[in-house]
């Protein structure tokens, strides 16, 4: 019997030599000393793997159609057979994959690995970083809830900041003048057929210059790059101290993939997909947008910068960003490669993940947004003891009046504005007055709104706030 | 040495030969691929070359709105696809100032495009993304928006209010910058 599995083996192995040419490439040499900083690219492409087999899984039960996909959301997350966990691991799966392509390019970046001869290496890797939020960011509009919809809108409207053509990039993108029949669609084909093809064509190429160039060897301090001797001295090196690729290098990625593909689904049986939020109606408003984490560093940038350079910033930011990715090995391809030499390199990538971390941060408690599920303050929990029928009137006006969505006192209430539990300490009774009557760049200047009455029972409230 | 330059002469008209082959082929797999790219060009461009004009829409009786109240209405589209379903449908929030003086204010705000709520006791429009806020007019109070609410033309027509469709309103760098 196994004879026969054996001829046929030889058999297949004589008329295609698979394992002829291929072996060879599983086994190449590659430099000792690659440790387990080496395993994230691969871990990335276990994901991609993993995304497309789920996507494709997802596909078999999902309508693309601005009208139903809603509906088959609401199917494939309550009644379809392992749907919901379907859902989770194509979610987390996405996640990972971001957080890991991330973390290959920074350790990339750190130990310099894009200077000479692997610059192509690292241009291909930007695109397909860039490939992969723009999946991230599609695939969360897939979901076809409310979010879905807004987050279309808002991206739409980011378009439109570009000069001259930012009418016809935002309408290109919704697929039309308003959110519609076309709009799902195109998101659709984008996610499914227009950026998964690119992503096969350049990790091909990311794949191809890695056989091409080498792994690149594990930094030594004082080992400067020279583009002349490099090559040479590379080949010499494999030569002399080079580990087969399979198994020497690769159980680490083996190893480290499966890790990875077994935590996404464990978090996806645990945690289970993101809740579908309203249906897709773009005539309901009260829905509160929120992108999903990756998104969110941007949506906080959009809050916190300042308003007068907005405009320009959201599309100069992310232009300027995209080109300074492109250039980095071209503005130094030799020299030092190791992180203890490039003092401000490393500074550089500090800051650049702080950056990011705080906007996450920040974003995911995202204090700008007025808190509207607020309640009104209970009595208790004001400050003095035995408060008149205006301070009584005025807690209630401070509610109505919306002050509360973004003024916190004592645990109730948003925080886009300060804090006003101690007010009574900071602004008399006439400061009061004049700050509620003018407003201020972040909060409406109330004159024209309040009455005499009202403005003075909430001041006799929050006078009473010490 | 005749022999010789009769290859000579061969050897010259093969490589005119060649290269005759190499520009027909590339030309002539140019045109077939140009010739497909036109209808596969024109799907993906199709939103810039359609611009349904706008339809004005019923979106209630006269009496249905209270004077000086806000109030939320909703219509359909210029030119809905008929598979869009739900997504038909466009959002206004439209205001009575005098009896046949109405108001109807997109509900995008200008920001970033999300959905602003009408605050009836507080008389304010509030964006829940980044923390607009509009006066009952539709101009600025507060936070990141470069312009007022947009307004759609609205008309009294057989005691019927009815709203034209537009595109969704997008805030461009000029006309944040003329604000």
């Amino acid at each position: 019997m196994t004879g026969l599995f054996k001829k046929i083996g030889s058999w297949i192995e004589d008329r295609t030599g698979i394992a002829k040419n291929f072996l060879p490439i599983m086994k190449h040499p590659v430099p000792p000393g690659a440790k387990w900083s080496y395993v994230f690219g691969s871990a990335t492409l276990f994901c991609f793997i993993l995304q497309v087999i789920t996507g494709v899984a997802l596909a078999l039960l999902y309508q693309p159609s601005s009208n139903n996909a809603y509906q088959s959301l609401e199917f494939i997350t309550n009644e379809a057979k392992f749907g919901n966990v379907l859902r989770g691991i194509h979610y987390f799966g996405a996640s990972a994959m971001i957080i890991l392509v991330g973390i290959h390019m920074i350790r990339t970046y750190i130990t310099a690995s894009y200077k000479f001869p692997r610059e192509m290496n690292w241009i291909s890797g930007v695109v397909l970083l860039l490939c992969t939020i723009f999946m991230g960011f599609t695939g969360q509009l897939l979901r076809w809830d409310s979010s879905g919809v807004w987050s279309s809108v808002v991206a739409a409207e980011q378009l439109s900041r570009t000069p001259l053509v930012g009418k016809y990039l935002a309408r290109l993108l919704i697929g039309g003048d308003t959110v519609g029949g076309q709009s799902l669609s195109r998101f659709f084909a984008y996610h499914v057929f227009i950026f998964p093809a690119l992503i096969f064509i350049f990790v091909g190429l990311h794949l191809y210059l890695v056989i091409q160039n080498g792994i690149s060897e594990p930094p030594k301090q004082g080992r400067l790059i020279d583009p002349k001797t490099y090559r040479k001295w590379y080949n010499n090196m494999l030569k002399e101290k080079g580990v087969p690729f399979w198994p020497d290098a690769a159980w680490r990625d083996t190893i480290f993939g499966s890790f990875v593909i077994i935590t996404i689904i464990a978090l996806a049986v645990i945690f289970g997909p993101p809740t579908l939020t309203n249906q897709p109606d773009p005539s309901i408003v009260h829905t509160s947008p929120t992108p999903d984490w990756y998104m969110i560093p941007f949506f906080a940038l959009f809050a916190l910068m300042p308003h007068k350079m907005e405009s320009i910033a959201m599309i100069i930011g992310p232009i300027l960003t995209i080109a300074l990715l492109f250039s980095i090995p071209f503005i130094s391809n030799r020299g030092q490669r190791s992180p203890l030499k490039r003092p401000w390199a490393m500074f550089g990538v500090i800051c650049v993940v702080v950056f990011v971390l705080s906007l996450l941060h920040i974003g995911l408690n995202a204090p700008w947004s007025p808190h509207f599920d607020t309640k009104q303050l209970p009595l208790t929990a004001i400050k003095s003891s035995s408060p008149d029928s205006a301070v009584i009137q005025g807690v209630k006006l401070f509610y109505d009046k919306g002050c509360e969505y973004c003024h916190t006192i004592h645990h109730y209430g948003g925080n886009a504005g300060p804090n006003l539990t101690t007010i009574g300490n900071r602004l008399s009774a006439e400061a009061l007055k004049i700050r509620i009557v003018n407003g201020g760049t972040n909060m409406p200047s109330y004159g024209g709104i309040l009455s005499k009455e009202e403005l003075n029972k909430i001041v006799a409230f929050l006078s009473t706030q010490k | 040495m005749n022999e010789e330059s009769t290859n000579k002469e061969d050897s010259i008209a093969q490589i005119s030969r060649r290269k005759f082959f190499v520009k027909l082929s590339l030309s002539v797999a140019g045109i077939s691929a140009a010739i497909a790219a036109i209808p596969v060009v024109s799907a993906l461009l199709a939103p810039l070359l359609e611009h349904p004009p706008g339809q004005w829409r019923t979106v209630g009786k006269v009496n249905d709105f209270q004077l000086g109240t806000t109030t939320l209405v909703n219509f359909i589209d210029a030119d809905p696809k008929p598979y869009a379903g739900v997504t038909a449908k466009t959002g206004a929030w439209v205001r009575r100032n005098e009896k046949n003086d109405f108001t109807a204010f997109a509900i995008n705000c200008t920001h970033l495009g999300c959905p602003v709520r009408w605050e009836k006791n507080a008389d304010l429009f509030m964006c829940p993304c980044h923390g607009g806020v509009y006066y009952a007019d539709g101009t600025v109070a507060a936070g990141p928006p470069p312009r007022p609410l947009t307004k759609y033309e609205v008309r009294v027509y057989n005691e019927n209010v009815q709203i034209k469709t537009a595109p969704i309103p997008l805030t461009t760098i000029g006309a944040a910058k003329t604000s």
